[in-house]
Protein backbone atom coordinates (compact mmCIF):
# COMPACT_ATOMS: atom_id res chain seq x y z
CA UNK A 1 0.00 0.00 0.00
CA UNK A 2 0.76 3.65 -1.10
CA UNK A 3 0.60 5.69 1.98
CA UNK A 4 0.79 9.65 1.64
CA UNK A 5 0.73 11.59 4.96
CA UNK A 6 0.17 15.39 5.23
CA UNK A 7 1.48 16.75 8.24
CA UNK A 8 5.03 15.84 9.90
CA UNK A 9 4.37 16.61 13.53
CA UNK A 10 4.38 14.28 16.81
CA UNK A 11 1.04 12.77 15.06
CA UNK A 12 2.00 12.34 11.17
CA UNK A 13 5.42 11.57 11.60
CA UNK A 14 4.76 8.32 14.43
CA UNK A 15 1.96 7.10 11.50
CA UNK A 16 4.82 7.31 9.12
CA UNK A 17 7.54 5.65 10.77
CA UNK A 18 4.95 2.76 11.89
CA UNK A 19 3.68 2.31 8.50
CA UNK A 20 7.24 2.19 6.71
CA UNK A 21 8.52 -0.68 9.30
CA UNK A 22 5.34 -2.26 8.55
CA UNK A 23 6.78 -2.53 5.14
CA UNK A 24 4.04 -0.12 3.54
CA UNK A 25 5.57 2.81 0.87
CA UNK A 26 5.51 5.41 2.75
CA UNK A 27 5.40 9.49 1.42
CA UNK A 28 5.20 13.00 3.62
CA UNK A 29 4.65 15.94 2.80
CA UNK A 30 5.50 19.20 5.15
CA UNK A 31 6.29 22.63 4.87
CA UNK A 32 9.17 23.02 6.89
CA UNK A 33 12.39 21.34 5.47
CA UNK A 34 13.28 20.74 9.38
CA UNK A 35 10.53 18.56 9.76
CA UNK A 36 12.36 15.16 8.19
CA UNK A 37 14.06 15.45 11.69
CA UNK A 38 10.45 14.09 13.18
CA UNK A 39 10.99 10.79 11.47
CA UNK A 40 14.72 10.25 11.68
CA UNK A 41 14.14 10.35 15.76
CA UNK A 42 15.75 7.53 17.53
CA UNK A 43 16.38 5.75 14.09
CA UNK A 44 19.94 4.93 12.89
CA UNK A 45 19.75 5.42 9.07
CA UNK A 46 18.41 8.59 6.86
CA UNK A 47 14.74 8.68 6.24
CA UNK A 48 15.19 8.39 2.84
CA UNK A 49 17.90 5.59 3.20
CA UNK A 50 14.99 3.31 5.20
CA UNK A 51 13.09 3.93 2.05
CA UNK A 52 10.71 6.37 2.77
CA UNK A 53 10.61 9.55 0.81
CA UNK A 54 9.73 13.22 1.77
CA UNK A 55 8.30 16.10 0.18
CA UNK A 56 8.84 19.64 0.79
CA UNK A 57 5.58 21.85 0.21
CA UNK A 58 2.34 23.69 1.18
CA UNK A 59 -0.24 21.36 1.74
CA UNK A 60 -2.95 23.47 -0.80
CA UNK A 61 -0.35 23.46 -3.61
CA UNK A 62 -1.25 20.63 -5.91
CA UNK A 63 1.87 20.59 -6.98
CA UNK A 64 3.04 19.74 -4.03
CA UNK A 65 0.60 16.94 -3.46
CA UNK A 66 1.30 15.82 -7.07
CA UNK A 67 4.85 15.73 -6.42
CA UNK A 68 3.99 13.83 -3.02
CA UNK A 69 2.51 11.11 -5.48
CA UNK A 70 -0.98 11.86 -4.15
CA UNK A 71 -2.12 10.55 -7.93
CA UNK A 72 -1.54 7.01 -6.65
CA UNK A 73 -1.78 7.15 -3.14
CA UNK A 74 -4.09 4.24 -1.68
CA UNK A 75 -4.17 6.03 1.53
CA UNK A 76 -4.05 9.79 2.36
CA UNK A 77 -3.87 10.96 6.30
CA UNK A 78 -4.00 14.90 6.48
CA UNK A 79 -2.47 15.83 10.41
CA UNK A 80 -1.34 18.67 9.79
CA UNK A 81 -1.86 20.74 13.20
CA UNK A 82 -4.38 22.99 11.20
CA UNK A 83 -8.18 21.53 11.61
CA UNK A 84 -8.99 23.60 8.42
CA UNK A 85 -6.46 22.73 6.33
CA UNK A 86 -6.97 19.17 6.85
CA UNK A 87 -10.56 19.15 6.24
CA UNK A 88 -10.20 21.52 2.58
CA UNK A 89 -6.82 18.90 1.64
CA UNK A 90 -9.02 15.54 2.53
CA UNK A 91 -11.59 16.58 0.61
CA UNK A 92 -9.34 17.47 -2.02
CA UNK A 93 -7.86 14.03 -1.94
CA UNK A 94 -11.30 12.18 -1.60
CA UNK A 95 -13.28 14.09 -4.47
CA UNK A 96 -10.20 15.54 -7.02
CA UNK A 97 -7.97 12.62 -6.56
CA UNK A 98 -10.24 9.59 -5.20
CA UNK A 99 -7.95 8.32 -2.93
CA UNK A 100 -9.79 5.12 -1.76
CA UNK A 101 -9.17 5.89 2.09
CA UNK A 102 -8.74 9.13 3.33
CA UNK A 103 -8.05 9.76 7.42
CA UNK A 104 -8.44 13.34 8.61
CA UNK A 105 -7.20 14.66 11.98
CA UNK A 106 -9.76 17.42 13.58
CA UNK A 107 -9.18 18.67 17.01
CA UNK A 108 -12.24 20.63 17.32
CA UNK A 109 -14.82 17.96 18.01
CA UNK A 110 -18.32 19.08 16.72
CA UNK A 111 -16.43 20.12 13.34
CA UNK A 112 -15.37 16.55 13.77
CA UNK A 113 -18.42 14.90 14.08
CA UNK A 114 -20.55 17.08 11.37
CA UNK A 115 -17.84 16.07 8.64
CA UNK A 116 -17.79 12.00 9.91
CA UNK A 117 -22.13 12.87 8.97
CA UNK A 118 -20.53 13.83 5.58
CA UNK A 119 -18.63 10.99 4.89
CA UNK A 120 -15.16 11.99 5.49
CA UNK A 121 -12.98 9.42 8.05
CA UNK A 122 -12.00 11.95 10.83
CA UNK A 123 -9.94 11.01 14.30
CA UNK A 124 -10.83 13.73 16.89
CA UNK A 125 -8.17 13.26 19.41
CA UNK A 126 -10.06 15.74 21.62
CA UNK A 127 -13.07 13.50 21.61
CA UNK A 128 -10.93 10.63 22.56
CA UNK A 129 -9.03 12.25 25.30
CA UNK A 130 -12.72 13.50 26.85
CA UNK A 131 -14.07 9.96 26.72
CA UNK A 132 -10.80 8.24 28.39
CA UNK A 133 -10.83 11.25 31.27
CA UNK A 134 -14.05 10.77 32.07
CA UNK A 135 -13.79 6.86 32.24
CA UNK A 136 -10.61 7.17 34.31
CA UNK A 137 -12.49 9.24 36.50
CA UNK A 138 -15.28 7.21 36.95
CA UNK A 139 -13.37 4.19 37.60
CA UNK A 140 -11.28 5.62 39.73
CA UNK A 141 -14.53 6.52 42.17
CA UNK A 142 -16.02 3.61 41.52
CA UNK B 1 -30.86 40.98 5.25
CA UNK B 2 -29.10 39.50 7.61
CA UNK B 3 -25.71 39.08 6.86
CA UNK B 4 -22.93 37.28 8.55
CA UNK B 5 -19.34 38.64 7.70
CA UNK B 6 -16.54 36.18 9.32
CA UNK B 7 -13.48 38.51 9.43
CA UNK B 8 -12.82 42.43 10.84
CA UNK B 9 -10.14 42.55 8.50
CA UNK B 10 -9.48 45.58 6.13
CA UNK B 11 -12.55 43.86 4.01
CA UNK B 12 -14.74 42.87 7.02
CA UNK B 13 -14.31 46.30 8.94
CA UNK B 14 -15.29 48.09 5.55
CA UNK B 15 -17.60 45.88 4.44
CA UNK B 16 -19.69 45.33 7.41
CA UNK B 17 -19.72 49.39 7.58
CA UNK B 18 -21.38 49.62 3.94
CA UNK B 19 -23.80 47.07 4.70
CA UNK B 20 -25.13 48.38 8.02
CA UNK B 21 -24.82 52.05 6.23
CA UNK B 22 -27.19 50.70 3.44
CA UNK B 23 -29.98 49.33 6.26
CA UNK B 24 -29.14 46.09 6.75
CA UNK B 25 -28.37 43.77 9.80
CA UNK B 26 -24.99 42.66 10.04
CA UNK B 27 -22.60 40.54 12.88
CA UNK B 28 -19.02 40.66 12.10
CA UNK B 29 -17.10 38.03 13.83
CA UNK B 30 -13.04 38.39 14.30
CA UNK B 31 -10.69 35.91 16.10
CA UNK B 32 -8.06 38.23 17.09
CA UNK B 33 -8.74 40.01 20.41
CA UNK B 34 -6.54 43.38 19.83
CA UNK B 35 -8.24 43.61 16.52
CA UNK B 36 -11.92 43.12 17.97
CA UNK B 37 -11.05 45.94 20.71
CA UNK B 38 -10.54 48.10 17.43
CA UNK B 39 -13.14 47.54 15.89
CA UNK B 40 -15.88 47.13 18.57
CA UNK B 41 -15.12 51.29 19.25
CA UNK B 42 -16.48 51.69 16.22
CA UNK B 43 -18.70 48.60 15.28
CA UNK B 44 -20.48 48.36 18.99
CA UNK B 45 -22.63 44.93 19.24
CA UNK B 46 -22.17 44.25 15.31
CA UNK B 47 -19.09 42.62 16.50
CA UNK B 48 -18.43 39.34 17.92
CA UNK B 49 -15.12 38.27 19.26
CA UNK B 50 -14.56 34.63 18.17
CA UNK B 51 -13.29 31.51 15.73
CA UNK B 52 -15.52 32.19 13.19
CA UNK B 53 -14.86 28.60 11.91
CA UNK B 54 -16.30 26.96 15.45
CA UNK B 55 -19.68 25.72 14.98
CA UNK B 56 -20.47 27.42 18.57
CA UNK B 57 -19.40 30.76 17.40
CA UNK B 58 -21.12 30.61 13.57
CA UNK B 59 -24.60 29.56 16.09
CA UNK B 60 -24.12 32.18 18.75
CA UNK B 61 -23.78 35.07 15.88
CA UNK B 62 -27.11 33.44 14.25
CA UNK B 63 -25.88 31.99 11.57
CA UNK B 64 -29.47 29.63 11.22
CA UNK B 65 -31.23 33.20 10.25
CA UNK B 66 -28.37 34.15 8.34
CA UNK B 67 -29.17 35.32 4.92
CA UNK B 68 -26.21 35.75 3.77
CA UNK B 69 -22.66 34.54 4.96
CA UNK B 70 -19.69 36.42 3.69
CA UNK B 71 -15.89 35.02 4.47
CA UNK B 72 -13.21 37.32 3.92
CA UNK B 73 -10.63 36.12 6.52
CA UNK B 74 -6.70 36.37 5.48
CA UNK B 75 -7.02 32.21 5.23
CA UNK B 76 -8.27 30.33 2.26
CA UNK B 77 -8.76 27.08 4.27
CA UNK B 78 -10.99 29.04 6.81
CA UNK B 79 -13.19 31.21 4.32
CA UNK B 80 -13.80 27.57 2.03
CA UNK B 81 -15.16 25.67 5.68
CA UNK B 82 -17.02 29.00 6.56
CA UNK B 83 -18.67 28.87 3.67
CA UNK B 84 -18.95 24.99 3.07
CA UNK B 85 -20.95 24.50 6.63
CA UNK B 86 -23.03 27.82 6.41
CA UNK B 87 -24.48 26.47 3.51
CA UNK B 88 -24.26 22.69 3.93
CA UNK B 89 -24.93 22.42 7.35
CA UNK B 90 -27.23 25.39 8.32
CA UNK B 91 -28.92 25.94 4.49
CA UNK B 92 -27.53 29.66 4.08
CA UNK B 93 -28.57 30.27 0.44
CA UNK B 94 -26.07 32.48 -0.43
CA UNK B 95 -22.58 32.81 0.72
CA UNK B 96 -19.90 34.71 -0.55
CA UNK B 97 -15.81 33.30 -0.36
CA UNK B 98 -12.72 35.85 -0.31
CA UNK B 99 -9.91 34.01 -2.05
CA UNK B 100 -6.46 35.41 -1.06
CA UNK B 101 -4.61 33.43 -3.11
CA UNK B 102 -5.45 32.75 -7.23
CA UNK B 103 -4.05 29.55 -6.80
CA UNK B 104 -6.57 28.34 -4.87
CA UNK B 105 -9.60 28.96 -6.40
CA UNK B 106 -9.52 25.51 -7.94
CA UNK B 107 -9.99 24.26 -4.27
CA UNK B 108 -13.00 26.52 -4.52
CA UNK B 109 -14.72 25.16 -7.54
CA UNK B 110 -14.10 21.69 -6.30
CA UNK B 111 -16.17 22.26 -3.80
CA UNK B 112 -18.91 24.19 -5.05
CA UNK B 113 -17.90 27.26 -3.53
CA UNK B 114 -19.10 30.12 -5.13
CA UNK B 115 -18.69 33.20 -6.00
CA UNK B 116 -15.06 33.08 -4.62
CA UNK B 117 -13.59 36.43 -5.11
CA UNK B 118 -9.70 37.06 -5.63
CA UNK B 119 -8.45 40.29 -5.44
CA UNK B 120 -5.53 39.49 -6.82
CA UNK B 121 -7.16 37.90 -9.85
CA UNK B 122 -9.44 40.86 -10.25
CA UNK B 123 -6.19 43.32 -10.32
CA UNK B 124 -4.55 41.06 -13.11
CA UNK B 125 -7.60 41.35 -15.01
CA UNK B 126 -7.46 45.24 -14.89
CA UNK B 127 -3.93 44.55 -15.74
CA UNK B 128 -4.96 42.56 -18.98
CA UNK B 129 -7.40 45.10 -19.78
CA UNK B 130 -5.19 48.12 -19.71
CA UNK B 131 -2.50 45.32 -21.55
CA UNK B 132 -4.62 43.83 -23.88
CA UNK B 133 -2.24 41.44 -25.66
CA UNK B 134 -3.40 38.17 -23.43
CA UNK B 135 -6.02 38.29 -26.34
CA UNK B 136 -9.30 37.60 -24.25
CA UNK B 137 -10.34 38.88 -20.70
CA UNK B 138 -13.30 37.48 -18.42
CA UNK B 139 -15.47 40.83 -17.73
CA UNK B 140 -17.96 39.09 -16.26
CA UNK B 141 -19.02 35.51 -15.18
CA UNK B 142 -22.27 34.40 -13.87
CA UNK B 143 -21.44 31.08 -12.72
CA UNK B 144 -25.04 29.36 -11.51
CA UNK B 145 -26.96 30.99 -14.92
CA UNK B 146 -23.42 29.32 -16.88
CA UNK B 147 -23.02 32.75 -18.79
CA UNK B 148 -20.43 35.12 -18.92
CA UNK B 149 -18.77 37.83 -20.99
CA UNK B 150 -15.61 37.88 -22.90
CA UNK B 151 -14.00 40.81 -24.55
CA UNK B 152 -11.56 39.53 -27.63
CA UNK B 153 -9.38 41.84 -29.78
CA UNK B 154 -9.38 41.46 -33.08
CA UNK B 155 -6.06 40.17 -34.05
CA UNK B 156 -4.49 41.46 -37.78
CA UNK B 157 -4.61 38.73 -40.06
CA UNK B 158 -7.23 36.37 -38.02
CA UNK B 159 -10.13 34.85 -39.56
CA UNK B 160 -12.16 37.52 -37.85
CA UNK B 161 -9.72 40.49 -39.09
CA UNK B 162 -12.58 41.96 -42.11
CA UNK B 163 -15.52 39.53 -41.44
CA UNK B 164 -19.19 40.61 -40.51
CA UNK B 165 -20.41 39.71 -36.97
CA UNK B 166 -22.86 36.64 -39.65
CA UNK B 167 -19.63 35.31 -40.86
CA UNK B 168 -17.87 35.13 -37.67
CA UNK B 169 -18.55 31.71 -37.39
CA UNK B 170 -19.32 32.05 -33.60
CA UNK B 171 -20.53 28.87 -31.85
CA UNK B 172 -24.29 28.02 -30.94
CA UNK B 173 -24.40 29.47 -27.55
CA UNK B 174 -22.45 32.35 -28.16
CA UNK B 175 -23.32 36.01 -29.77
CA UNK B 176 -21.25 38.69 -30.38
CA UNK B 177 -23.03 41.96 -28.27
CA UNK B 178 -20.40 45.12 -28.88
CA UNK B 179 -17.72 46.22 -30.94
CA UNK B 180 -15.38 48.42 -29.41
CA UNK B 181 -13.44 50.68 -31.52
CA UNK B 182 -11.38 54.25 -30.79
CA UNK B 183 -12.19 54.50 -27.57
CA UNK B 184 -16.02 53.94 -28.71
CA UNK B 185 -18.53 51.22 -28.47
CA UNK B 186 -21.64 50.42 -30.89
CA UNK B 187 -23.48 47.48 -30.69
CA UNK B 188 -23.43 45.73 -33.79
CA UNK B 189 -25.72 44.61 -36.65
CA UNK B 190 -25.29 41.22 -38.58
CA UNK B 191 -23.59 42.94 -41.48
CA UNK B 192 -21.09 45.21 -39.60
CA UNK B 193 -17.48 44.62 -40.50
CA UNK B 194 -14.78 43.63 -37.16
CA UNK B 195 -10.78 44.72 -38.08
CA UNK B 196 -8.02 44.08 -36.81
CA UNK B 197 -7.52 46.20 -33.19
CA UNK B 198 -11.23 46.06 -32.45
CA UNK B 199 -12.27 44.85 -28.85
CA UNK B 200 -15.45 42.41 -29.09
CA UNK B 201 -17.93 41.82 -26.75
CA UNK B 202 -19.17 38.09 -26.70
CA UNK B 203 -21.94 36.92 -24.09
CA UNK B 204 -21.34 33.37 -24.42
CA UNK B 205 -22.25 29.74 -22.36
CA UNK B 206 -19.34 28.95 -19.83
CA UNK B 207 -16.75 26.75 -21.51
CA UNK B 208 -17.19 28.00 -25.03
CA UNK B 209 -13.84 30.29 -25.04
CA UNK B 210 -11.06 27.63 -26.57
CA UNK B 211 -13.84 28.07 -29.46
CA UNK B 212 -13.83 31.01 -30.05
CA UNK B 213 -10.95 32.42 -29.13
CA UNK B 214 -9.02 30.83 -32.29
CA UNK B 215 -11.06 33.17 -34.38
CA UNK B 216 -9.52 36.12 -33.23
CA UNK B 217 -5.71 34.75 -32.91
CA UNK B 218 -3.56 35.55 -35.78
CA UNK B 219 -2.71 32.34 -37.77
CA UNK B 220 0.55 29.96 -36.03
CA UNK B 221 3.91 31.67 -37.02
CA UNK B 222 2.39 35.03 -37.72
CA UNK B 223 3.43 38.02 -35.80
CA UNK B 224 1.43 38.99 -32.68
CA UNK B 225 -0.18 42.10 -32.34
CA UNK B 226 1.15 44.83 -30.72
Amino acid sequence: MFVLIVGCGRVGSAVARKMLQEGHEVSVLDEDPEAIAQLEKGAEREWVDQGGSFTVGTALEIEALEAAGIERADAFVASTDGDNTNLVIAQIAQRRYEVPTVVVRVLDPARATWYEQQGLRTVCPTKIAIDMLEGAVHEAVG
Amino acid sequence: MYALVVGAGKVGWNLTRELIARGNEVTVIESDAARYATVEEELEHSVQYGDGSELWVLERAGIERADMVIAVTGDDEDNLLICQVAREKYGVERVIARCNNPRNLQHFKLLDIQPAVSATDLILRLIEHEVPRYGFLHLLDLPRERLEIIEVEVAPGSPADGSTIEDLGLPDGALAIAILRDGTGFVPLSDSRVAAGDEVLVVLDTGLEEQISPRFRAPEGAPASS
